[in-house]
C-alpha cells in the first residue's frame, strides 16, 4: 500500500537533497535520512494515533506541499514594520519563507561568547560545531511532521550562549511566511538554542503570516539548557488564517536550570504545538504558560509533556483558552514522574472558556507517576462566563456586552500577567482585545 | 515494634484466601472458537432463533475487529482458540430447593462465607448464584414475583420473556461496540436478567455471586437490568475466584436501562484471583459496563471496589439521554504486587440539565500500576450539563505507579465541567499523629486508607461496605513500611 502523497515527499526529497545546506556532511546526511525514513514509515498522523485523537490533519495530508528552496522577495522592511512590538528592543533575526533574510535582520552587537547565526550558514561553514547537538533533544519517535522537518532541515536560528554569558536584550526570531498563490508551500524552520552553564537569555520566537495564502509551517525548536542556565522563551504564533502550523519545541534541562516557556497561539486554521520538557537532572525548574484564543473555524491543539526524570524538580503548567465561533481547542498535558524522581513537585492547570454554542474544547490532562514521594496535581475546567459575575457588573450599570468583555479579558489576562517581558505583555493585551472582544470599550484597558 | 519489612513480607505473602478448586463434573465444550461453537452454545441453551442470529452477527463482526492496545496495561497475547467457551456444572435440572443442589457447590459458597440459607434469613438478600456459567439457584423468586419483579438468569429470560430480551439486549452495548463486547455477544453463556415494572421499588437488594471454576473456561457473563418508569433497584455483584496458574479471561457485558424517573444502583466488589507476587496467573477482567438513562430524571449509579484480578480494564459508563438525568461513579481500585488496573468511567451528556459525579480513589502498592481513565463528553444539545470529577491516588511504596488520564470533550458553552486529581503518599505527619495516639503502624495505615476510601464505601450497601473494608485490609494492610 503506497500512499502517493507520502511518496511524493520522499521523491521530492531525493531531488533537493543535494541543494540542502551542509549536504556534504555525512553526519547530517544521516540525520536527514533518519528523518525521511521515519516519515516514510509513519506518514502523517491520523485520528487513530492517541496523540492526534482530536486533531484531524487529513486536509494537510491529502496533497503534497512543496519545499521553498529560495527565499521569496517582495517582503521589505515596510511590510514588517507593523509587526514590531512597541518598546521591544531586541537582537532581531528575520526569516522569510524559512530562509534567513539578512537585510531585514538586525543582530546588533553581541558580547563575546554569544553566537546568534542562521543554521544554513553554520552548516555550510562550521558544520562540526553542530554535530551531535542537532536533533539531540528531539524525542526518539518523531511524528510525521517533525520527521519531515528533520528530513528537509534547511535553515533557522542557531543560538549559543557561552558559559555565564548574559544577554540583556531578548533575541527575537521572526518567521515570516507569505506562501504562494498555488497554496502549496511548506517551510521547515529549525532552531537550535544551546545555553551553556550559568548563561541567561530571553528568546522570542514568532511565526507571522502575511497575506491570505494557505501554506504549511512545520517547525522544530530544540533548546538545551545547561547547568544553572536561565531561559525565558516566548512563542507567538500568528500565522495566516488559512495556514497550517505544526511546531515541536523540545527542551532538555540540566541541573539547577530554569526555563519558562510561554506559548501563545492566535493564528492558523490548524495549529499544533508539541512541547516536550525533559527534566534530566536534580534541581531543575520548568514553567509552562500557555494562552490560546480561537475564533472562526480555527483548530488549536497544544500538546505538552513534562518528564520528571530526576529528583527535586519542579514543574508548573498553566494553560488557558478562550474559544468563540466554531473554534475548537485541544489540550493534552502529560506529566510523567519516572521511578526514583522523588520530591517532585508537578502542578498543572488547564482552564477553558467557551463563548459560543458551537465552540468545542477537548482537554486531556494526564498524570503518570512511578514514584511515591511526590506532590502532583492537575486540574481542568471548561465553562462559560459566570452569570453571577455578569449580574454583578450589570447591577453596577455596565451593559451586557461590556460586562462579558471585561470578564473574558480578566480570564485571559491571568496568563498574560505571567509573561515577564513587558512589551510582550502589552502587545498581547492589545491582541486579545482586537481578536476576541466585541466592541471597542476595552481598548483603554490594553 | 516489629520491623515493617517483616510485616510487609508477611502480609504481602498472605495466601489468597478464596483459592481452592471445587471438583465437579463440568460439561465443557472443547477449546476453540468458530461458528459451530456459537451455534452449539445457542443450541445447548435452547435459545430462540433470533438469538442465534444475533450471536452469529456479533461473531462475524468480532472476526473483523482488532484487539485494542491503548490501555496502560501489559499482558501476553491471549489465544482465543485455547479457551473453552462453555462449561456447565452437571446436575439434575431445575433444583427446587437447596437439598437438590450439588452439596459440593454449597460447600464452595460456605467457604466463601456466603451461605445461601443464612443470607436468606439474615440479610434478606436474594442470591442468583452463578457457578461457572449456569445459574444454580435462585432464591426469593416468589417474593420478587409478587412485586412483579423479574429476576432470573438470562437464559431463562430468553425462554420466558424473549420479547423483553429482544427489545433491550444490545441496545446499550451493541454487538460490535468493542472487541471484548463483540466476543461476549457471540459466546455469552449466562448471566442475570432483571426487570422492574413501572412504579415498583424492588423490595430487596438483588445480588449475584460469580465464580470462575472450571479450568480454562473464560467466563462471559451477560447482565441486563431494566428499570421501567418510576422504579428503583439496587443490584449487588461480587466476585471471587479460585487460585489458578493460567491467566483466565473474563469478558462480561453489563447493560442497564433506566426509563423515566427510574433509578438503578449497581454495586460491585471485585476480588478475582490477582496472581501471585511475581505476577503469574490471575484473571484478566476486561468488562464492558454501560448504563443508559433513557428517560427524563432517571439515575444510574455505579459503585465499584476493585481489589482483585491481575488486570482490571473497565469503564462503567452512563449515557445521560433523558433530560435531568443523573450519572454517578464511585470507585476504589487497589493494585498490589504486579496487579494492573486501567479503570474509570465515561459520562456522556446528551440530554439537558444532566449531571454527573465521578469520585475515583486509586491505591497502588508493591509493583502495582493503577490508572484512572475517564471521559466526560458534553454534546452540543446538552444545555446546563454539570460534571464534577475527582481522582485521588495514594502510593504505597516506591515501585508502584498511579496514573490519571481524564478526557474532557465539551461542545456546549453552558456546560460546567471540573476535573481535579491529586497524587500523594501517606504523610509522615498523619502516621505520627496516629502512632502518638497508640495505634500500631499497621492499624494507622489501615485507618488512613479506609478514610481515603470512605467517600466511596459510603455509597455501598451495608453488607458490601463491610466486605470491602475486609478486602482492603487483606489486600493491603502492611504494604507500607
Amino acid at each position: 500500500m503506497t500512499d502517493p502523497v507520502r511518496q511524493s515527499y520522499v521523491d521530492s526529497h531525493r531531488s533537493v537533497a543535494q541543494r540542502l545546506p551542509g549536504s556534504a556532511q555525512p553526519w547530517l546526511r544521516r540525520v536527514r535520512e533518519a528523518g525521511l525514513s521515519r516519515f516514510n514509515n509513519v506518514g502523517f498522523p491520523t485520528l487513530r494515533d492517541e496523540d492526534w485523537k482530536y486533531t484531524d490533519v487529513r486536509v494537510i495530508a491529502k496533497q503534497p506541499f512543496l519545499p521553498v528552496l529560495d527565499p521569496g522577495d517582495g517582503v521589505d522592511g515596510e511590510r514588517l514594520r507593523p509587526l514590531s512590538f512597541a518598546g521591544l528592543e531586541s537582537h532581531r533575526c528575520v526569516f522569510v519563507n524559512g530562509h534567513y533574510a539578512p537585510h531585514l535582520s538586525a543582530l546588533g552587537t553581541l558580547a563575546d561568547g554569544i553566537v546568534v547565526d542562521n543554521l544554513a550558514t553554520v552548516l555550510n561553514q562550521q558544520p562540526r560545531e553542530l554535530e551531535g547537538e542537532l536533533g539531540r533533544s528531539a524525542p526518539g519517535e518523531l511524528h510525521g511532521f517533525a520527521a519531515l522537518n528533520t528530513a528537509y532541515l534547511m535553515d533557522g536560528a542557531y543560538v549559543r550562549l557561552g558559559r555565564n554569558c548574559e544577554l540583556e536584550l531578548p533575541i527575537e526570531l521572526i518567521y515570516v511566511s507569505t506562501g504562494t498563490d498555488d497554496n502549496r508551500r511548506v517551510t521547515y524552520p529549525r532552531n537550535l538554542i544551546i545555553a551553556e552553564s550559568g548563561s541567561r537569555a530571553v528568546i522570542v520566537e514568532r511565526f507571522v503570516g502575511l497575506g491570505q495564502n494557505r501554506y504549511l509551517t512545520s517547525a522544530i525548536t530544540e533548546v538545551i539548557a545547561g547547568p544553572s542556565a536561565h531561559i525565558d522563551y516566548y512563542k507567538l504564533q500568528e500565522e495566516s488564517q488559512r495556514a497550517y502550523h505544526v511546531h515541536g519545541l523540545y527542551l532538555e534541562q540540566a541541573r539547577d536550570s530554569a526555563v519558562t516557556t510561554n506559548n501563545i497561539a492566535l493564528g492558523a486554521a490548524i495549529a499544533r504545538t508539541d512541547i516536550q520538557v525533559s527534566l534530566a537532572a536534580p534541581g531543575t525548574c520548568s514553567k509552562l504558560n500557555g494562552l490560546y484564543i480561537g475564533t472562526g473555524k480555527q483548530h488549536i491543539d497544544n500538546h505538552t509533556q513534562v518528564d520528571h526524570r530526576s529528583p527535586h524538580c519542579i514543574s508548573d503548567e498553566f494553560y488557558k483558552g478562550v474559544l468563540d465561533g466554531r473554534a475548537r481547542a485541544v489540550f493534552h498535558g502529560r506529566v510523567v514522574v519516572h521511578q526514583d524522581a522523588q520530591h517532585t513537585d508537578a502542578q498543572q492547570q488547564n482552564k477553558n472558556l467557551l463563548l459560543s454554542p458551537n465552540a468545542e474544547v477537548d482537554t486531556k490532562p494526564q498524570l503518570e507517576i512511578y514514584a511515591d514521594d511526590v506532590k502532583c496535581s492537575h486540574g481542568a475546567t471548561v465553562g462559560q462566563l459566570d452569570p453571577d459575575a455578569i449580574f454583578y457588573l450589570r447591577s453596577r450599570a455596565l451593559d451586557e456586552s461590556t460586562a462579558r468583555n471585561l470578564l473574558t479579558y480578566a480570564f485571559a489576562n491571568d496568563v498574560i500577567n505571567r509573561f515577564a517581558l513587558d512589551p510582550i505583555r502589552r502587545a498581547m493585551e492589545g491582541r486579545l482585545v482586537s481578536k476576541l472582544l466585541h466592541g471597542q470599550q476595552l481598548e483603554d484597558l490594553a | 515494634m516489629t520491623s515493617p519489612a517483616n510485616d510487609l513480607d508477611r502480609l504481602v505473602g498472605r495466601e489468597y484466601k478464596e483459592g481452592f478448586v471445587t471438583e465437579i463434573d463440568a460439561e465443557t465444550l472443547p477449546p476453540g472458537l468458530n461458528e459451530d461453537v456459537v451455534r452449539a452454545i445457542s443450541e445447548k441453551k435452547r435459545e430462540p432463533a433470533f438469538m442465534l442470529e444475533w450471536r452469529l452477527q456479533a461473531y462475524r463482526h468480532w472476526l473483523t475487529m482488532r484487539e485494542p492496545r491503548w490501555a496502560q496495561v501489559q499482558y501476553s497475547p491471549i489465544d482465543y482458540q485455547a479457551i473453552s467457551y462453555y462449561s456447565a456444572p452437571k446436575q439434575t435440572p431445575g433444583p427446587k430447593s437447596l437439598e437438590e443442589v450439588d452439596p459440593k457447590l454449597l460447600e464452595t459458597y460456605e467457604k466463601l462465607g456466603i451461605p445461601l440459607e443464612e443470607q436468606k434469613a439474615l440479610a434478606g438478600v436474594a442470591v442468583d448464584a452463578v457457578f461457572d456459567s449456569v445459574s444454580v439457584k435462585t432464591t426469593f423468586r416468589n417474593t420478587l414475583a409478587e412485586a412483579g419483579v423479574i429476576f432470573c438468569s438470562i437464559s431463562e429470560a430468553l425462554q420466558e420473556h424473549p420479547e423483553l430480551v429482544r427489545r433491550y439486549l444490545g441496545s446499550v452495548v451493541p454487538q460490535g461496540d468493542n472487541f471484548y463486547a463483540a466476543l461476549n455477544s457471540a459466546v455469552f453463556s449466562d448471566g442475570s436478567f432483571v426487570y422492574i415494572p413501572k412504579g415498583v421499588r424492588c423490595p430487596m437488594e438483588l445480588s449475584t455471586y460469580f465464580r470462575i471454576n472450571a479450568m480454562n473456561t473464560g467466563q462471559f457473563e451477560r447482565t441486563l437490568i431494566i428499570a421501567d418508569e418510576g422504579s428503583y433497584v439496587s443490584y449487588l455483584e461480587g466476585c471471587t475466584a479460585p487460585m489458578r496458574d493460567e491467566n483466565q479471561l473474563h469478558a462480561a457485558v453489563v447493560e442497564l436501562i433506566a426509563l423515566e424517573n427510574a433509578q438503578i444502583k449497581y454495586s460491585t466488589v471485585q476480588n478475582w484471583y490477582p496472581g501471585d507476587e511475581l505476577g503469574r496467573g490471575g484473571i484478566y477482567n476486561f468488562v464492558t459496563k454501560r448504563g443508559a438513562c433513557r428517560g427524563h430524571r432517571s439515575k444510574i449509579s455505579w459503585t465499584q471496589v476493585e481489589t482483585g484480578s491481575a488486570i482490571t480494564w473497565k469503564y462503567p459508563s452512563v449515557l445521560l439521554e433523558g433530560d435531568g438525568s443523573v450519572g454517578e461513579f464511585y470507585s476504589v481500585a487497589l493494585t498490589n504486587n504486579r496487579q494492573q488496573a486501567d479503570t474509570g468511567t465515561k459520562m456522556i451528556h446528551i440530554g439537558k440539565n444532566t449531571a454527573s459525579t465521578i469520585i475515583s480513589k486509586g491505591i497502588s502498592a508493591g509493583h502495582g500500576q493503577n490508572t484512572y481513565r475517564g471521559l466526560v463528553k458534553v454534546l452540543s444539545g446538552s444545555d446546563n450539563a454539570r460534571n464534577y470529577s475527582q481522582c485521588d491516588s495514594l502510593l504505597l511504596g516506591d515501585r508502584c505507579g498511579a496514573h490519571t488520564f481524564p478526557y474532557v470533550e465539551v461542545k456546549n458553552p453552558t456546560a460546567r465541567v471540573e476535573h481535579e486529581a491529586t497524587t500523594s503518599k501517606i504523610s509522615d505527619d498523619q502516621l505520627f499523629y496516629c502512632r502518638q495516639r497508640g495505634l500500631s503502624e499497621e492499624d494507622a495505615v489501615s485507618m488512613i486508607v479506609n478514610g481515603f476510601c470512605k467517600e466511596v464505601f459510603r455509597e455501598l450497601p451495608m453488607e458490601f461496605a463491610v466486605e470491602a473494608q475486609k478486602l482492603l485490609d487483606v489486600s493491603l494492610e502492611g504494604a507500607v513500611g
